[in-house]
């Protein structure tokens, strides 16, 4: 299996999966997965299929649904602190880990309307940890402030808040996120890009250590666990992406 | 218990109401939403329960609805809702946003009958700034010189509850299995209408294994019979959504012109036979 076979789903993925078994973060015993996010979902499935104990609550199954009281018990759960782990993404994301679901422009959106801000702004103050993911690293995205926040990165002290991202996963890079400071610093570059590149890429200022790895590559092990037992999860739940990302290649 | 058509449930709901409405996965009578552009409703106010779709969508379109309340509106995969975000962008919509726990908890609180309930979350957001009718207000049970403000929410009563269940039995209860959600809008609205797949004999509160699935009857003004009425969503595990009509209605709705054609294909052209049995 050479390296030019791997698909950048398939890098990112791996990258978040070694985001979520990160020793310095809080632990994480069960990460809950809000609709659309298949590659964090895939992320989770692999840190199982490498045998580490994650209960993972898919939102969108359809079949065997892990919850039994409606939607509000994902809420529930995030307020009892009962989630570890979750994952939000962003039509802007800032500097200090702030995310617009909500719109550009003037309120509620007037020059470009998003979707809307789910539960982000709940689930934001009160899991222990948040993985920021968003594909496209762009100016446009990665801005120096959002116009409009659905919830906000960092909380004043006594603002009751149990955690905040723990870093962003894009298309071009892993960012991990400083709280005490609020602001990002770059983790891993993926292959192809730069400092320089990331830096031209991204709207906001962040820190820059004097030596940044590239994001390591998936091993072996990994690439046959995501074409094996976590393509098999995920065919349920994601099939479009299922059949993009992983079926052409098995059926070579 | 006697069901009526799904024209006459239509002509149940006044212009102007305040209509709790479920997401794309969750129970959507997408039958009724297309009798009520047929009806040609007028200023209706939209909640999504939490999150609004296909439904809220197509009423925005077709010029039924004033004001919407959800935490968000999304067709899914097939991507943003086309004429909910031209309607944001032309300013013609009055839209107050909200975040999904936030809207289950002021349902809650109604369900209860109290007049608020406190939740976590959201200081900082420029939601809760836009929104003067939810408050901040220090934990009252907080340690003494302890800091904590928490936001509370109001009660929200929905003037009707609307949705699509399984089934509805002789005596008017309704299933809907693990959607509790949907029977907590039933139970905070003033009155729930009902589109049903199938009306089954006897009591589904004498089965033990039914009943916790059951939206009594008590809630329930109307029933009205319409197979496949959640199409083009799905339902529970009875069928799946129709992805490739929903990529064709986002896809029509991108223009008003579009939009136009959808209607008259697929919404206006007949009433649908279960409405005209």
């Amino acid at each position: 299996m050479s390296a030019a076979a791997i698909r950048p789903e398939e890098r990112l993925a791996v990258a978040i999966a070694r985001l979520v078994l990160d020793p310095e973060a809080p632990p994480a015993r069960h990460v809950a997965i809000g609709a659309a996010s298949p590659i964090p979902a895939a992320a989770c499935f692999l840190v199982r299929a490498l045998g580490h104990p994650l209960r993972v609550s898919l939102q969108q199954r359809r079949t065997a649904n892990p919850f039994s009281e409606g939607s509000r018990e994902l809420f529930d759960l995030a307020g009892q602190g009962r989630i570890d782990l979750f994952f939000l993404g962003g039509g802007q994301i800032d500097g200090q880990a702030n995310i617009n679901l909500i719109g550009t422009g003037e309120w509620p959106g007037r020059e470009a309307r998003f979707p809307g801000s789910f539960g982000s702004a709940l689930m934001y103050f009160l899991t222990p940890r948040t993985i920021l993911f968003r594909e496209e690293h762009s100016p446009r995205v990665l801005v120096p402030r959002v116009d409009l926040v659905s919830a906000p990165g960092v909380s004043p002290p006594g603002v009751y808040r149990r955690g905040t991202a723990q870093a962003l996963v894009t298309g071009r890079c892993v960012f991990r996120f400083h709280p005490g400071r609020a602001r990002f610093s770059l983790l891993s570059l993926h292959p192809g890009e730069t400092v320089e590149s990331v830096r031209a890429a991204t709207g906001f200022d962040f820190d820059i250590p004097a030596h940044v790895p590239p994001t390591p590559e998936p091993t072996e092990q990994e690439l046959a666990l995501l074409r094996g037992p976590v393509r098999e999860a995920m065919l349920e739940p994601y099939p479009e992406f299922c059949a993009r990302v992983f079926d052409r290649k098995s059926a070579a | 218990m006697t069901p009526i058509t799904l024209e006459a449930m239509a002509a149940q709901v006044p212009d102007g109401a305040l209509v709790a409405l479920p997401p794309d996965y969750s129970l959507p009578s997408s039958a009724l939403a297309r009798a009520l552009v047929r009806r040609g409703a007028r200023g209706l106010r939209l909640l999504g329960v939490p999150i609004l779709g296909y439904s809220a969508d197509l009423l925005i379109g077709a010029g039924c609805v004033a004001e919407v309340e959800t935490s968000a509106v999304t067709l899914g995969e097939a991507g943003f809702a086309p004429r909910f975000t031209a309607a944001v962008r032309a300013g013609t919509l009055r839209l107050r946003d909200a975040t999904c726990p936030a809207i289950h908890t002021m349902l809650q609180a109604a369900e209860k009958g109290v007049p608020f309930m406190p939740l976590r979350g959201l200081i900082g957001s420029d939601i809760l700034a836009r929104r003067p009718d939810w408050k901040v207000a220090p934990n009252p049970f907080a340690p003494p010189g302890a800091e904590d403000p928490i936001v509370l929410l109001p009660a929200l009563q929905p003037d009707i509850a609307i949705f699509h269940a399984a089934m509805a039995d002789a005596e008017g209860n309704v299933w809907v299995g693990r959607r509790r959600e949907i029977a907590t809008a039933a139970h905070a609205a003033r009155r729930a209408l009902v589109t049903v797949e199938r009306v089954v004999a006897g009591n589904l509160l004498a089965d033990e294994r039914l009943a916790p699935g059951v939206i009594s009857a008590l809630y329930v003004e109307a029933v009205a019979v319409a197979e496949r009425g959640a199409w083009p969503c799905g339902l529970l595990d009875a069928y799946a959504p129709d992805g490739a009509h929903v990529a064709e209605y986002a896809r029509l709705a991108r223009t008003e012109e579009g939009f136009r054609e959808y209607c008259a294909r697929y919404v206006l052209a007949g009433a649908p036979a279960a409405a005209a049995a």
